[in-house]
Parts: C-alpha cells; sequence; structure tokens
C-alpha cells in the first residue's frame, strides 16, 4: 500500500515530532509499503482556485499527487484558533470532490491547551467524512508536556501513536478486502 | 432566435460527441498517433452517419492527453466527409475565443456542409486554457458571459455594432462569410448544476446539459428550471425554440456483461488520466439500471434509460460520448452498429416518431 505520513503545519516543531514517529515506527515495522513524509514546513502551497489539482505545478502538484496516490494517510495538524491549520484546509480545497474514497486516515492533533481536545473531532472528521475517507475513529491528542527538545517523552503518548499507525493499517488492509471482495462479485 | 432544424421525423434527435481525448488504449497500454485519432474522429462522423444519427460534435480542449484543441478545422474535415449529418461542437470555448473568428469559423463549416454546422458554447472546465491563450482565469465568467452574448448579436444580423471590456469594439462591420441561412443554430453548453441552467433559461438560448452520471433524475431539476426561468423572462419554450440537449457517456453492447466489461477500463483509465481519480467500481456496476444517467448497458437498457429521461426531460437531442479513454476504433464501430439498428429505431418509435 502506498502510504503518506503528513504533518501538516507550516510552523512549530510538535506536529513534527509527533509524525517523525510515526513515519519511524513504519519504516521499522512496516517496510512493505511504499512510505511518504511530508513536513508542510517544506512545500510552499497555492491557494486553492477551483481547478483541478493536476493543473498545478511544483510542491503544490507534489503533496496533491502525493494525497491522491495514497491508500493510508496519517494527518497530524496543530490546533489554531480552535479549529485546523489553514494549511491543511487548503490542502483539502486543493482535491477533487470524493478525494478520499478507498483512502484509510489515522488522526493526530497536538495543542497548546486540553481545551482542544475535541477539535479533532468536530473540525477534521466531518471533512473527511465527506470526502468520503474511512477514518480510525480513535485519535491521538498531545499536548506540550509530552514533548521535550524534538522527542515524545511521555510513554502513553508513544503507545497511543503505536497503536494508532497498527490500528490505521489494519482498518486499510479490512477496507482493501472488502473492497476486493466487493469487485469480484461484477465479473468486469 | 436563429432556427434550431430539430428533425421533425425523430421525436428525439440523436449525436454523438468526441472531446477528442488522446489516451492510451488500457487493455494494449499503447496509445495510436495524433494522426490516427484525428483521422478516426473523422471516419467516426462517417460511420455515425449511414447509422442514422442527426448529429456529430467535436470539442476543444488545450490540456494534455487531447488532440483536438482546433475543433473546427476538424469539423471542417468532417463537413467534407459527410452529407446529411449535423456538424456541431461539444463544446467550443466562448471564454478564450473572439466570438467573430468562432462565427467566421462555423460559417465556413455552415457552407461546406451546405447549412448543417451548429455551435455549442462553452466556458472550459479547466483553467489551463487561459494562460496558454493569453487570458485571465479571474475573468472567468464575465469572459464567457460577454462574449457568448456578442456571438449571439452576430447572429442576428451581418452587420454588427458592438461595444465591451473584453475585446476591440465594432462599428457597423460586417461579418463575412454568412451561413447559408444567414443564422447558425446555438446552443448554451451547461453542466449538471442549475446555476447554468439558470441562466441558459435567462437568456432564452437552446442548453445542451451534461447528464455524465449518477441518478437520472438529479438533472430534472436543472432542465425544469431552464424552462421556467426562460418563461419567466418572457421567452417562447417550444421545443422548436429552445430545445434542449443531454451529453452523457455511452457504450451499448450485446449484453448487460459485455458492456460493464467494455467499458470500465476504458473510462476508470482515462478518468485517472485526466482527473487524476478513477471511477469507482462499485458505482460503476450500478450502471445499467434504467434510473442512473451513465449509458451503459445492452440495447434494451440503453433503449429504457433513454425512454425513462425522456419522460423526465422530455428533450429533444440524446448525445453520446462513446471515445472516452482510449477506445480502440473497432469497439467504436460496434457501439454506433448497435445504436443504429436497435436502439434509434426503437427509441424513435416508442416516441411515435417515423
Amino acid at each position: 500500500m502506498n502510504v503518506l505520513v503528513l504533518a501538516a503545519s507550516n510552523v512549530g516543531t510538535k506536529t513534527k515530532t509527533a509524525m517523525s514517529y510515526i513515519h519511524k515506527t513504519l519504516e521499522e515495522k512496516h517496510s512493505e509499503h511504499d512510505i511518504t513524509f511530508i513536513d508542510f514546513i517544506d512545500k510552499k502551497m497555492e491557494f486553492a482556485d477551483g481547478r483541478n489539482y493536476l493543473e498545478w505545478t511544483g510542491d503544490t502538484l507534489e503533496v496533491t499527487t502525493a494525497v491522491m496516490n495514497a491508500d493510508v494517510i496519517y494527518i497530524g495538524f496543530p490546533i489554531f484558533q480552535a479549529s485546523i491549520p489553514a494549511v491543511l484546509k487548503n490542502l483539502f480545497d486543493l482535491l477533487p470532490v470524493n478525494a478520499l474514497l478507498d483512502k484509510t486516515v489515522g488522526i493526530v492533533s497536538t495543542a497548546g491547551s486540553e481545551k482542544h481536545f475535541l477539535i479533532a473531532e468536530m473540525t477534521l472528521k466531518p471533512i473527511l467524512n465527506y470526502m468520503k475517507a474511512h477514518v480510525v475513529q480513535s485519535t491521538v491528542f498531545i499536548t506540550e508536556k509530552a514533548f521535550s527538545r524534538g522527542e515524545i517523552v511521555e510513554d502513553d503518548i508513544i503507545v497511543r501513536l503505536e497503536n494508532l499507525t497498527e490500528q490505521t493499517l489494519t482498518i486499510a488492509k479490512a477496507h482493501e478486502q472488502i473492497r476486493i471482495e466487493e469487485e469480484s462479485k461484477y465479473g468486469f | 432566435m436563429a432556427k434550431m432544424d430539430i428533425n421533425k421525423n425523430k421525436p428525439l434527435e440523436f449525436g454523438l460527441y468526441s472531446l477528442g481525448d488522446h489516451i492510451i488504449n488500457p487493455l494494449d497500454g499503447k496509445r495510436i498517433s495524433q494522426e490516427q485519432r484525428i483521422k478516426e474522429i473523422i471516419e467516426l462522423a462517417k460511420y455515425a452517419e449511414q447509422a442514422d444519427f442527426d448529429v456529430f460534435a467535436v470539442g476543444e480542449s488545450h490540456q494534455e492527453f487531447f488532440t483536438t484543441q482546433a475543433h473546427t478545422v476538424v469539423l471542417g474535415a468532417i463537413a467534407q466527409a459527410t452529407n446529411k449529418i449535423k456538424v456541431s461542437s461539444s463544446s467550443s470555448i466562448v471564454s478564450t475565443t473572439d466570438p467573430v473568428r468562432l462565427y467566421e469559423d462555423f460559417a465556413t463549416i455552415d457552407l461546406i456542409s451546405g447549412g448543417r454546422a451548429e455551435i455549442i458554447g462553452g466556458r472550459a472546465s479547466r483553467v489551463g486554457l487561459f494562460e496558454l491563450l493569453g487570458y485571465d482565469v479571474r475573468d472567468y465568467e464575465e469572459l464567457y458571459e460577454e462574449k457568448f452574448e456578442l456571438l449571439l448579436e452576430l447572429n442576428k444580423s451581418n452587420n454588427i455594432t458592438w461595444d465591451g471590456k473584453y475585446r476591440a469594439a465594432l462599428n457597423n462591420i460586417e461579418i463575412l462569410p454568412q451561413p447559408i441561412d444567414d443564422q447558425l443554430p446555438i446552443w448554451r453548453a451547461v453542466g449538471g448544476p442549475p446555476a447554468s441552467a439558470i441562466k441558459a433559461g435567462r437568456q432564452g438560448v437552446p442548453m445542451n446539459i451534461t447528464t455524465l452520471g449518477g441518478p437520472a433524475a438529479s438533472f430534472k431539476y436543472s432542465i425544469d428550471i431552464y424552462r421556467e426561468t426562460a418563461r419567466e423572462h418572457g421567452f417562447d419554450t417550444s421545443k422548436e425554440t429552445l430545445p434542449v440537449a443531454t451529453s452523457s457517456l455511452l457504450f451499448a453492447a450485446d449484453t448487460t456483461q459485455e458492456a460493464l466489461a467494455g467499458m470500465y477500463p476504458h473510462l476508470n483509465v482515462g478518468m485517472s488520466f485526466i482527473r487524476g481519480q478513477g471511477y469507482p467500481k462499485g458505482q460503476f456496476a450500478q450502471a445499467p439500471d434504467y434510473r442512473e444517467a451513465l449509458m451503459v448497458g445492452s440495447a434494451n437498457e440503453i433503449i429504457e434509460k433513454i425512454l425513462y429521461q425522456h419522460e423526465l426531460y422530455d428533450h429533444q437531442r440524446f448525445m453520446g460520448q462513446i471515445d472516452f479513454g482510449g477506445v480502440p476504433y473497432e469497439k467504436l464501430m460496434k457501439v454506433v452498429d448497435i445504436m443504429g439498428a436497435k436502439v434509434i429505431p426503437e427509441v424513435t418509435k416508442h416516441l411515435g416518431g417515423k
């Protein structure tokens, strides 16, 4: 499967640190998959204007194509103004309707305050569902105290990230099986 | 309003249209040359004519994997190669063309074809051609509206006086050549949603609406509101003045299963190439249902679908796109054969035509 790990923030280190951990876990335990890591800090994305994603060039085309080609996507994001960051919403706006059909998405959110615990539920999941993703219901929510100098220092969070990594792959495989079984009935 | 020349012997006209896409044939992974593709489109027009199709249309698309960017040139060749089939566009991108030039081209095609030319004017679904042809995509909406208005004005008289934002003014200038009857049928190309259908109604122009896929009933609202808006604006909505045409992907075969297996790889790969997203197999599997707009199935299923849609829409023309996604020419001929031998005569008979 094509697995994409996205650190969807253009500032800061927490999201990158968390997503790097998922990326490392995947590389160590699931190297049979094609794994790509994209950090939005390194990408210059254009604002969506309604065109098909194939009509972009540069980083915008590279990132959108990586999403469209992925079977599994881990999305990590910081919380800005009680919502997902603009760079992540822009990514969704760049993609076609139903862009996440047959894709499984695992979610990690990082925040400066416990108050933001439900932001993934309230703002990200509705978008992913609208775009037809299979969304892993358990998400990982991480606040400041779990990080120290670019590393995760809380065992609880490490275990939860590892669980999310595994669970997302398992759910993706199950959906893939269901799809293959369904499609084999069609006879074409 | 220009005479629409809808075939009086047929309650529903049949047409084929091509966007001139130039994609690999997914069955053998090969892509024919541009030259062969264009020649096959011209051959297909001739073949459609002998199978009793009323219209053949070619569209322009200025992106990768297409080959009829100069669609009026291809239509000129078709005009010369055929005798009775109407020669139309599917569509001509009015937004990025000088309407005077467009009118000259189609008036010329009308003269070559002996009065068989018509224009279906659209506004592009891609942004690349704005850059290619020197326009600003931020003017997307207004470019189309202004230029389409000018195109309609050009159709009203031989001399034109006009002033607008996106082209130099015209002061009592004679447009030459003129079509055989001094007028061309001009349709407005409309996507599925109602917003554009309302605009077509407000303008009082015939509408060609795409009904590519999904429940056929979902397009009924757009067609109803088109006629309603046209009536509200004082236009005669009779079939002769404001006909409605629908455009759909089409694949007919001897059996349902053959149709599904015959079309799916082309549709799926074609969509991947031009939209970056394949066609979901589960959705496609539902297509033979008569209530689904995508025209795939056996001859009887296609007949049932068209009759069902006619009940919903009361449309005057059905346009099918059979060559999307690298479909080899022999397969195209087979679809045309089935349409000509069964579908067209049966539908015509059911609807009380001759």
